[in-house]
Order: structure tokens, then C-alpha cells, then sequence
């Protein structure tokens, strides 16, 4: 959860990228990361296979500014999408405070939209946590393909509780800061009813 | 303890005296650099030749190992490995397992020795230890009266929409 530090007047957050293999988790943080001054981020790690799939993890520090005197810090992190790295991904949840979940737009990955949502839904009960009390932002990538499933479906079958969603296209870089920024808005209303 | 759950909040006192702890742990045990992470990846404090290190990026890299040995250990039925020790050609890490939630990393060279590293950080424990729990009792005071003094609670949207510009 947040770590909130006095003595250097920090809040640190940490927010999840989470979602299906190849759906654009790192692509989302790589165009965020392309897209920032240079002093406002820190290096972007990740720990990839040789052929770049995500194998544990990407982070990216990022420093949005002040709020009332205190340096506002948001750490992003994706899962690895493949189905078989579960075990990591449930580490990843640890401590999150906020999620994103990037779906792939694509018509044949429509199943595998569900089952990593069902997947995220589970990781998040062994860690204690209820995904509907938790700041989640759903984003629908890849709108710029052809074959892309449309948004009213996408909605009810992966957004029944009607959570803030968008559309990206995280390759040009299309809704990828609307999503940070609608994540990081929530993170911090979450905080300040916790406060 | 510290609840895995819990957000961690850290107070000028409870910080100096941490940081007071870690310099000399850092004397005695001849290390390096020596900083203390939260489980989640966040870095609470570090002390040593810090400038050309990226603090940062180490202690989500601390916290992500911590993370996936501890996975080992469920696997093999322990609770967690307490200890983990990596060795280099020139440096070498020394990472323990604080209180159940905060690891203490010791980077150290031939200047120094895994035992007197071990044994250093031993003694550091115990007392690292206190200091997180007044820490857990102070956040709990606090928890029991919220809002009070909180510098979150008055924040706006318009605060909120002025770091996105």
C-alpha cells in the first residue's frame, strides 16, 4: 500500500498494469516513459525474456509533482501476461494501490480478455484485497486494429460494474496518460478518504 | 507487526533514528551502502556512497527478489528465506528480512566480510526492529483519529488535475 514518508514529505504509490499476453502493459509504460521529462522519471526496468516478453516484471518510477507541499511519486509496474506466469504475477499484486487492466481489442482475444480478469479477481482474493474496493480503470487497447471487438460488448463482458473505462492505442500512445492520469486521480481520492 | 495491508507511514523522529541506526551499521560493518526497503519496492532510507546508485531501481529489484524467493520458500514449505546473500567479483548484497515487512540491504567489498556483515547486522535487527514497532503504534495512534493533522484531507480535484499539467 501507499508509503507515506514525513520526513522527506513523500507519498509513494503503486499501480498494477495488468492483463492478458501481448495485450500492451509494456507498451503502455514505454510510451509513458518516452513521453516524460527526463527529470520527473527514473530509469524504466524490465525484466524480459530474450524475445521481450515480460518474465517478471517492468517498473517505471515516475514523479507527477506536489500535493500540498508533499512530492507525489507513483511507481508503475506490469504483470507478465502469459497464462503460465502466475505465480509472479501474484507477487506483483502485493501491496498494490491501484490497477489498471489493458484488454486486447482484438475479436480472438476476447476469451483471454475473461480469463486473465477472472485471473486478476482471484490474485487479488489471496492477497485480501476485493477488486471493487480497489481504484481500477479498465482500458481497451489496440482500437486502432480492424478486427477489434466492440466497445459496448467489451463493456459488458468485461466491465459489468461500469468502472471508469477508456480507449488506447498504446503503439501511437493514444489514451495511455488519460489512463495514468484517471488511475492516479483515484489513488489519490483513495487516500484521501483513508486520511 | 506490520500488516502486509497497511500503508506505511514514516515520521521525522522515528526516521533519524533510523538513519542513525544505519550510518553506524554501515561504520561498524565496513559496508558501503546500506538501505532499508519496504516489501512493496519502496525505499524508506539508504546511507553510504549512494550518488552514482539508482536507489530507486534498486529497491523495487530488492523487494521483486525478496518477492520471489519468499514464493521459493512457500514452495518448499518455509515461511520465508530470512536471509539472502549474493556475491560478485567486487561487491557483494547482503539482504535480510526486518519485522516481516522491511528488508535491510547491506552492499559490501573486500574491505569487509559476510561474518562480521552477518554478525553486524544481527545486532542491527534487534534494534531495527524496535524502531519499526514504535513506528506501527504511532501509525495506529494516528489511524485511531483521522483526518486530524492529515495533509491529504483537504486535497481538491483541481490539486489533483494541477499534476497531470
Amino acid at each position: 500500500m501507499s508509503f507515506i514518508n514525513y520526513a522527506s514529505r513523500e507519498i509513494n504509490c503503486k499501480i498494477v498494469y495488468y492483463g492478458p499476453g501481448l495485450c500492451g502493459k509494456t507498451t503502455n509504460l514505454q510510451y509513458i516513459y518516452n513521453k516524460t521529462a527526463q527529470d520527473a522519471k527514473g530509469k524504466m526496468i524490465s525484466l524480459a525474456t530474450e524475445t521481450e516478453r515480460t518474465l517478471f516484471f517492468d517498473f517505471l518510477p515516475l514523479a507527477l509533482g506536489e500535493i500540498r507541499g508533499f512530492k507525489t511519486r507513483f511507481h508503475l509496474y506490469t504483470v507478465p501476461g502469459q497464462v503460465f506466469y502466475d505465480a509472479s504475477r501474484k507477487l506483483i499484486l502485493k501491496g498494490v494501490d491501484g490497477v489498471v487492466f489493458v484488454a486486447d481489442s482484438q475479436e480472438e482475444r476476447l476469451d483471454a480478455n475473461i480469463e486473465s480478469m477472472e485471473n486478476l479477481k482471484d490474485n487479488l482474493e489471496e492477497q485480501g484485497f476485493q477488486l471493487e474496493k480497489l481504484p481500477f480503470i479498465i482500458q481497451y487497447n489496440k482500437r486502432d486494429l480492424p478486427n477489434c471487438t466492440p466497445i459496448e460488448e467489451l463493456r459488458k463482458l468485461l466491465n459489468p460494474n461500469g468502472v471508469p473505462d477508456l480507449e488506447a492505442c498504446a503503439a501511437t500512445g493514444e489514451g495511455t496518460f488519460e489512463t495514468l492520469k484517471a488511475v492516479a486521480k483515484q489513488v489519490l481520492i483513495d487516500l484521501k478518504k483513508g486520511s | 507487526m506490520l500488516g502486509p495491508q497497511s500503508s506505511l507511514v514514516m515520521y521525522d523522529e522515528e526516521y533519524k533514528r533510523i538513519m542513525t541506526l544505519i550510518e553506524k551499521l554501515l561504520r561498524e560493518s565496513n559496508s558501503n551502502v546500506i538501505f532499508l526497503v519496504d516489501k512493496n519496492g519502496q525505499l524508506i532510507a539508504a546511507t553510504g556512497e549512494t550518488e552514482h546508485l539508482d536507489t530507486t531501481s534498486l529497491a523495487s529489484l530488492t523487494a521483486g527478489n525478496i518477492a520471489a524467493t519468499g514464493g521459493l520458500a512457500k514452495l518448499i514449505g518455509e515461511k520465508e528465506f530470512s536471509i539472502l546473500f549474493h556475491e560478485g567479483e567486487k561487491d557483494n548484497i547482503h539482504i535480510s528480512i526486518i519485522g516481516g515487512r522491511v528488508i535491510l540491504v547491506v552492499i559490501f567489498d573486500q574491505r569487509s566480510s559476510l561474518g562480521l556483515v552477518r554478525l553486524r547486522v544481527k545486532k542491527a535487527s534487534i534494534e531495527l526492529g524496535v524502531i519499526l514497532e514504535d513506528l506501527v503504534r504511532k501509525t495506529e495512534i494516528h489511524d485511531e483519529a483521522p483526518g486530524v493533522d492529515s495533509p491529504f484531507a483537504e486535497i481538491t480535484d483541481d490539486d489533483i488535475d494541477n499534476l497531470f499539467n
